[in-house]
Formats: C-alpha cells, sequence, structure tokens
C-alpha cells in the first residue's frame, strides 16, 4: 500500500482510492503531479519529468469539471462503457463516464461533465474501494 | 565509406491471411528466398540482417531464419517497435548501409495472429483477499473499463474523435466511408486477407466494437511476412541493368518516438511524431506531398486513416474531412490513399506491416501492380506507427 493510501485509510475509516491520485477529501478530487520547473501534469510515479527532464514535483488538485475532448464507446465486453478525455481546466484527465447510456445519442464531443465516486466493494478486511468517474452535468 | 543514395532491388511479400500450416519462420523464410530472388542476388552478399517479429521478441527469430536458410555469421538485429517494428528492421538494414558497414542488407517482417483476437488487452489480476495496490498509479485492479479504456480499438476510436472536436466535420458515417474505400480497393489486391467490397450500409450496420468503430473499420489480425533487399549506389550500379531497371530509391527514411506534448500520456498522441516523421522525410528526400503519386498509410482503424492524411500534410491542417469529401484518397482520385486495401482489408500482421506497405508502392513505382497500378506512378509514401509511439516513414521514388 502506498504512504497516501496508508494515510486515507486511517483518516477515513478503511476507505481506499482505486488510484493513488484520487484523494478521498470531501469533496474528493484528482491530484496531478506538477512539474515545478515547466508545470507539466502526470498522474503516475515519476521518475523525471518528460518534457523538461527535471525531477521535482509539486502536487496540485484538478478541477472537478470539464469538458469531453474525446470518447469511444467501447462494446467488447458483456457491458458497453464510455471511455473519454475530460478536458479538466486545460489538464486532460482519463477516465469512464458514468451515470450515462452508452450510446452515441446520449454522449457528445464538448458534453460538460463533474468528477463523482463510487464504491467498488469492501475487501476481506472491510476496506472499502472508492472509484471515480466523470458524470453528465 | 558510407553510401548516399539506397536502393531497394528486392521485395516480397506473402499473401496475407491464415496460414495454418506455417510457423513463423516458413512465413519469413518464404518472403526473404522471394525477395533475394527478386533481387537475383545469394544470401551469402547480404551483409546485414534486421528481422522484426512482435509476438515472440525474445525469441531470435532471426537466427532461428538463418538455421532454416543461410547461417552466414553476419550480425542479426532482432527488433520489435510495436506495429512499426517493420519500418524499423528496415531501418536497420538502411543505417548499416548507409554507414558503410555493408553494401547489402536484408530486412524481415513476420508475424503470425490469425485468431490472437483483441491487442492491448489485459485479464484481469488475480483475485486477491484485500485490495492491493500495484503499478505507477496504485491502482486496487484492472484500469480497463474502470478509467477508460486502453484497448486499442477504443483508443484509435478516440484518437479520430479527438480530430473531430478539434476541427469538426466527422461522424460514423464519415468514417465508415474511409473503410469503404479501402474494402473498395482491397478488390484488387490478391495478397490481401480480405478482399470482400462492403456496402456503406453493411459496415455501418456491423458489430460495433468501439464507437464509431465496426468490425470492418478495424485491421484484421492476420498472418504473413514482407522483406526487402537494399544496397548502396555502388553495389546497384555493379548488378544487371535487369535489376536497375527495377530499382527503387529510398529518398527518406525516418523513424520517430513521440516527443512529450500536453495530455500526451493520457491519449497517446499519434499526430505529432507522424507529422514530425513526415517533415523530415519531404526535407530529406527535397519533394513535398503534392509530388506523391500513392501513399499507403496505416489506417488500424478508419478513424485513424482520417487524422493521418492531416498528419502527412496531403491536406492543409484541420482539412482532412474536406480532402476525404473531395474524394482525393480513392484510387481514381488526386491522391490515392492505400489502394492495397490498407490494414482494414489487406490484413495487419504486425511486424509484417511495415515492410509490406513499402513493398505496395514498390510494386507500383515498378509498374508491377497489375490490376490495381496506379497508372505512371514515380513517388510514393509508405507511413507505419506503433503505439507506445513509433513512426516510420519512408519516400521511394522511381529514377530509371
Amino acid at each position: 500500500m502506498s504512504e497516501a493510501q496508508e494515510k486515507q485509510t486511517t483518516e477515513t475509516s478503511k476507505k481506499i482510492p482505486f488510484v493513488d491520485y484520487l484523494i478521498l477529501d470531501d469533496p474528493p478530487y484528482l491530484q496531478a503531479q506538477e512539474c515545478t520547473s515547466c508545470d507539466a501534469r502526470y498522474f503516475d510515479r515519476r521518475n523525471a519529468c518528460a518534457s523538461c527532464f527535471e525531477d521535482q514535483f509539486r502536487p496540485v488538485a484538478i478541477d472537478r469539471e470539464g469538458i469531453v475532448t474525446s470518447f469511444s464507446i467501447v462494446q467488447m465486453g458483456p457491458i458497453p462503457y464510455v471511455s473519454a478525455v475530460v478536458d479538466c481546466g486545460g489538464t486532460s484527465v482519463k477516465c469512464t463516464i458514468m451515470n450515462v447510456e452508452p450510446s452515441p445519442e446520449h454522449v457528445n464531443l464538448g458534453m460538460e461533465v463533474k468528477l463523482m465516486t463510487y464504491s467498488m466493494g469492501q475487501d476481506s478486511e472491510g476496506t472499502e474501494a472508492i472509484a471515480f468517474g466523470f458524470e453528465p452535468i | 565509406m558510407g553510401a548516399d543514395t539506397i536502393w531497394i532491388i528486392g521485395s516480397n511479400m506473402t499473401r496475407f491471411g491464415k496460414h495454418p500450416d506455417k510457423d513463423v519462420v516458413d512465413l519469413a523464410a518464404e518472403a526473404s528466398r522471394e525477395a533475394l530472388k527478386d533481387a537475383g542476388i545469394s544470401l551469402s552478399e547480404v551483409g546485414v540482417l534486421g528481422v522484426g517479429n512482435l509476438m515472440n521478441a525474445g525469441a531470435g527469430i532471426g537466427q532461428q531464419l538463418q538455421k532454416q536458410i543461410g547461417q552466414t555469421g553476419i550480425p542479426v538485429f532482432n527488433v520489435s517497435n510495436a506495429c512499426a517494428t517493420g519500418a524499423t528492421a528496415l531501418r536497420v538494414a538502411v543505417m548499416a548501409v548507409k554507414a558503410g558497414e555493408t553494401d547489402v542488407g536484408m530486412a524481415v517482417g513476420v508475424e503470425k495472429l490469425a485468431g490472437a483476437g483483441l491487442l492491448g488487452q489485459r485479464g484481469p489480476k488475480p483475485e486477491s483477499e484485500t485490495w492491493q495496490p500495484s503499478g505507477r498509479v496504485g491502482a486496487l485492479s484492472s484500469t480497463e473499463g474502470r478509467i477508460g479504456t486502453s484497448i486499442m480499438p477504443g483508443v484509435f476510436a478516440q484518437v479520430g474523435m479527438e480530430y473531430g472536436h478539434k476541427y469538426g466535420g466527422t461522424s460514423f458515417e464519415l468514417f465508415a466511408k474511409i473503410s469503404e474505400k479501402n474494402h473498395s480497393h482491397s478488390t484488387l489486391n490478391p495478397l490481401a486477407a480480405y478482399q470482400k467490397r462492403f456496402t456503406l450500409e453493411e459496415i455501418m450496420n456491423d458489430v460495433m466494437i468501439a464507437y464509431p468503430n465496426t468490425r470492418p473499420m478495424c485491421s484484421g489480425n492476420c498472418d504473413g511476412a514482407a522483406a526487402m533487399i537494399v544496397v548502396s549506389d555502388e553495389k546497384m550500379k555493379s548488378m544487371s541493368l535487369e535489376v536497375q531497371k527495377r530499382a527503387v530509391k529510398i529518398s527518406a527514411s525516418v523513424l520517430t518516438s513521440d516527443p512529450y506534448v500536453d495530455g500526451c500520456q493520457i491519449l497517446p498522441d499519434v499526430n505529432t511524431l507522424t507529422r514530425n516523421a513526415a517533415a523530415q522525410a519531404y526535407e530529406q528526400a527535397g519533394i513535398g506531398p503534392e509530388d506523391l503519386d500513392l501513399v499507403e498509410l496505416h489506417d488500424c482503424f478508419a478513424t485513424a486513416e482520417l487524422v493521418h492524411y492531416d498528419n502527412l500534410m496531403l491536406c492543409e491542417e484541420g482539412g482532412a474531412v474536406d480532402f476525404f469529401e473531395s474524394g482525393a484518397p480513392w484510387r481514381d482520385g488526386a491522391k490515392p490513399v492505400n489502394v492495397s486495401g490498407g490494414l482494414q482489408s489487406k490484413g495487419h500482421p504486425i511486424a509484417a506491416t511495415g515492410i509490406a506497405n513499402i513493398h505496395e508502392i514498390v510494386m507500383h513505382l515498378r509498374g508491377e501492380a497489375g490490376d490495381r497500378q496506379i497508372e505512371g506512378a514515380r513517388v510514393g509514401l509508405a507511413h507505419v506507427i506503433g503505439l507506445g509511439s513509433a513512426c516510420g516513414v519512408h519516400i521511394l521514388e522511381k529514377v530509371a
């Protein structure tokens, strides 16, 4: 368990985020690592900045609302879902669009969406995992 | 002493499709031996071998091939570079000849994929009793479906949709029409895995894989190999007139990777590296997109073909939809694109693709493309992109 998740587990009584960059605050938000030298933003564990090669980063909170700049309705499994890229105030976020019918009539480029979270269930120790998605505003 | 000009004197591709009776080495051997025969040279003259294969990247397919067709002790470079693997193998041969290390290089790309299903899909992790974060984002389980998709049809669907968001004018029907064009072209290519013409309605009503790409709008997994013999100018001039007459000049050979741009680690940016490769290739060749008689570009999905019209500068920036709707990329249009049928119908045996698309150009420039010959073709461009990403662009010219 990562340090961030461990901290959140104790603070939120056995709730952990699906990924490190989902911060289970009130309200929850996504947190990027921003390069202190060139402002490039990342969501994964970094060795250095892919843009300027420096290695110092600061955590930044990402806007909780954005617009869909690209999407696909993936229909290869039993349950179709909407994969999308959302522009949250200039930062691109990859996500699944929730609470929308997965059909071209209901999903549009430029659609306004907001961050949401949902439970993925509990493990054998009673720890609840919380995932994120975006939903239409 | 390096060589300034590199020539293709031998080229071959196997039929793409299902080859249940042949293994990877059989297919590679067939293409290699035919390419040598086409060049009229012996394997003993080849000084470097570049071999691309993705699915058995650690297996030393190059040496396995040598064990079957001839062990001459020359350096072998086994390469793996996603869908640009074939172009990378050719780059190795070209670079070696260019550097003066040898006068003759051979490049081979081979893949067996028939029945492989969708690529890029990762199975679920074994169920654990407790949540266990893993990987670079500390995910508790597979992110596939939970955080969008990383499966190819979905990723490339989003590449096309992103273009639509930026410039407008795209629709499900438009993307389907691109596929209609390529399937129509494929009816003239006897080496294509699928030679069936589809109506627009058939394409749009087929099984949806990842909107807006239905099944015929996706490249077909199949088996196949392609091989090419490249030589220095000096070597070419020492060969028979018959070989010289059929030789095709490599006016540009470029390989790029994806440079950092905002958001490129969210949705792979297949545009910038293609545009960079095209710009470098046009400069190397000293020609522009207006000079091209035909183009084979990487239509792994119908949505991808659209963006590469723009990336390869076949149209004004943002003008890909108008370019397509003008009829230009049809085989009787102003700028024929994927007259082979493209990956959607010719098939996409991954590591073979980056050599096979160059082979297609070679056939047209030699005037040997049969029923699908683009009359009088003298200049062509071949493009591949492998997600991750790697992009190969080659410009070929008929000089003799």
